[in-house]
């Protein structure tokens, strides 16, 4: 037993010797493989789009990364760089394919290097493609993660942006919102839809608010009994809602599938719907006016 | 803690401070209806502005207030439930039938001003 560990021990130090050898020897080469990495890319057209001051700051960084990554077998420096130069990348509108072409390049050039270096010797140089290529995967993989994740992020951000921008109450006149719906409607976006309009209610204390839904394209029963239940709420916050802009498909997928629109108001089209909430409006403002004047007669 | 309400000219406003308890609500309708008689009221606002939830009792016992109000010969409405309760209310299925409905108390006076005294000119 004690000889298998001796024999682990050995072996655990002679791959320890192996990783410094190669550690000593990229750093050794660092400025002419470097020179042929960012050679071979710019024939590869990889690096359009950066100027040749960044190309040899971002080259000498990833390089040194690398070798840090071999020498420590700890990724976490690739990861963060990664991310920046993910980060980076996607809003200066370099492709993945740049970067990660970049990347693969980088690992030829690496080993060539070692084909060159140990080409007398196989056993040697297996071991150390052995040590050198689980490395170079490794960091392939962090780096396109990293490009992943940073693309993920951008269309959730558009995804949000979108939604807001899709959604928007707007007042035509003091106590009247309009409030128009373009596209899908689906149950996020109708529960972020009656969030906002409820609070516009409340802050623009609007007493009529008239809804099209003429960009919607279809309605389902969950749709429409979402507008219904808003409909409601709106009521108990004292303002009324006009729906407008039915199509007549959906008005007849509507009558087909049975939705019970008794509660709901509804007219042909948005300037149908603002007129009659301006006349509501102005019933209301002209019965007020009329009693206050009484009360003063009175 | 009983529920204050005030007399404001022809009107009773009950203000609620805090979220009742049961027979609290049932208080409140049992006050509201002697009031509304012995002070002569024309209209009644409850402002539930301070409310975060209205459950099925509650949503009943207003209903119920705006019927006994409205028996005793004055216009109910009923002010201040907030969007999220609105919203949570529908949900749940609770309505308030054909009780109105106001954003506030400015725009609670000013419906039952419309209503009293629309009523009156028609007379």
């Amino acid at each position: 037993m004690g000889k298998v560990n001796k024999g682990k021990k050995q072996k655990e130090g002679d791959v320890e010797e192996l990783r410094q050898e190669l550690v000593a020897h990229f750093r050794g080469e660092r400025n002419s493989l470097r020179r042929e990495w960012v050679q071979q890319m710019t024939a590869k057209k990889q690096l359009e789009g950066m100027t040749p001051q960044e190309t040899e700051a971002e080259s000498a960084t990833i390089y040194d990364t690398c070798i840090e990554c071999l020498e420590t077998a700890h990724y976490d420096s690739a990861e963060a760089y990664a991310r920046k130069m993910a980060e980076r990348g996607v809003l200066r509108g370099m492709t993945s394919e740049q970067i990660l072409g970049g990347m693969l390049t980088l690992r030829d050039v690496y080993g060539r290097s070692l084909f060159g270096r140990y080409r007398k010797d196989m056993a040697r140089l297996t071991a150390a493609l052995d040590m050198y290529e689980p490395v170079a995967n490794n960091i392939l993989a962090v780096v396109a993660m990293a490009f992943i994740r940073e693309r993920e992020n951008v269309v959730r951000q558009q995804q949000e942006a979108i939604r807001e921008l899709s959604t928007p109450v707007l007042q035509v006149r003091e106590g009247l919102l309009i409030l128009p719906i373009i596209g899908v409607i689906d149950s996020l976006r109708a529960k972020q839809l009656t969030e906002q309009l409820l609070r516009a209610i409340r802050t623009l204390r609007a007493k009529a608010v008239v809804v099209d839904i003429t960009g919607v394209p279809a309605v389902d029963s969950k749709v429409a009994n979402h507008l219904l239940q808003t409909v409601d709420a709106a009521r108990l916050m004292g303002a009324r809602v006009i729906v407008t802009g039915l199509s007549p498909d959906v008005a007849q997928a509507l009558v087909y599938i049975g939705v019970d629109l008794a509660r709901l108001r509804t007219v042909g089209d948005l300037q149908g719907g603002i007129e009659e909430a301006e006349d509501f409006l102005a019933y209301r403002a002209s019965t007020a006016k009329s009693n206050s004047s009484t009360a003063v007669k009175g | 803690m009983s529920i204050p309400i005030l007399k404001q000219g022809p009107y009773l406003i009950a203000s609620i401070q805090s979220a009742p308890t049961d027979s609290e609500w049932r208080e409140m309708a049992k006050v509201l209806a002697e009031r509304v008689g012995k002070l002569r009221s024309r209209g009644v606002v409850v402002d539930v502005t301070v409310l975060d939830l209205i459950d099925s009792f509650a949503a009943r016992t207003l209903r119920e207030i705006a019927q006994i109000v409205k028996l005793r010969g004055a216009e109910p409405v009923i002010v201040g439930i907030q969007p999220d309760v609105a919203f949570s209310m529908v949900q749940l299925g609770l309505t308030l039938g054909d009780v109105p409905t106001e954003l506030d108390l400015e725009a609670g006076l000013a419906t039952l001003s419309a209503i009293i005294k629309g009523g009156e000119s028609n007379v």
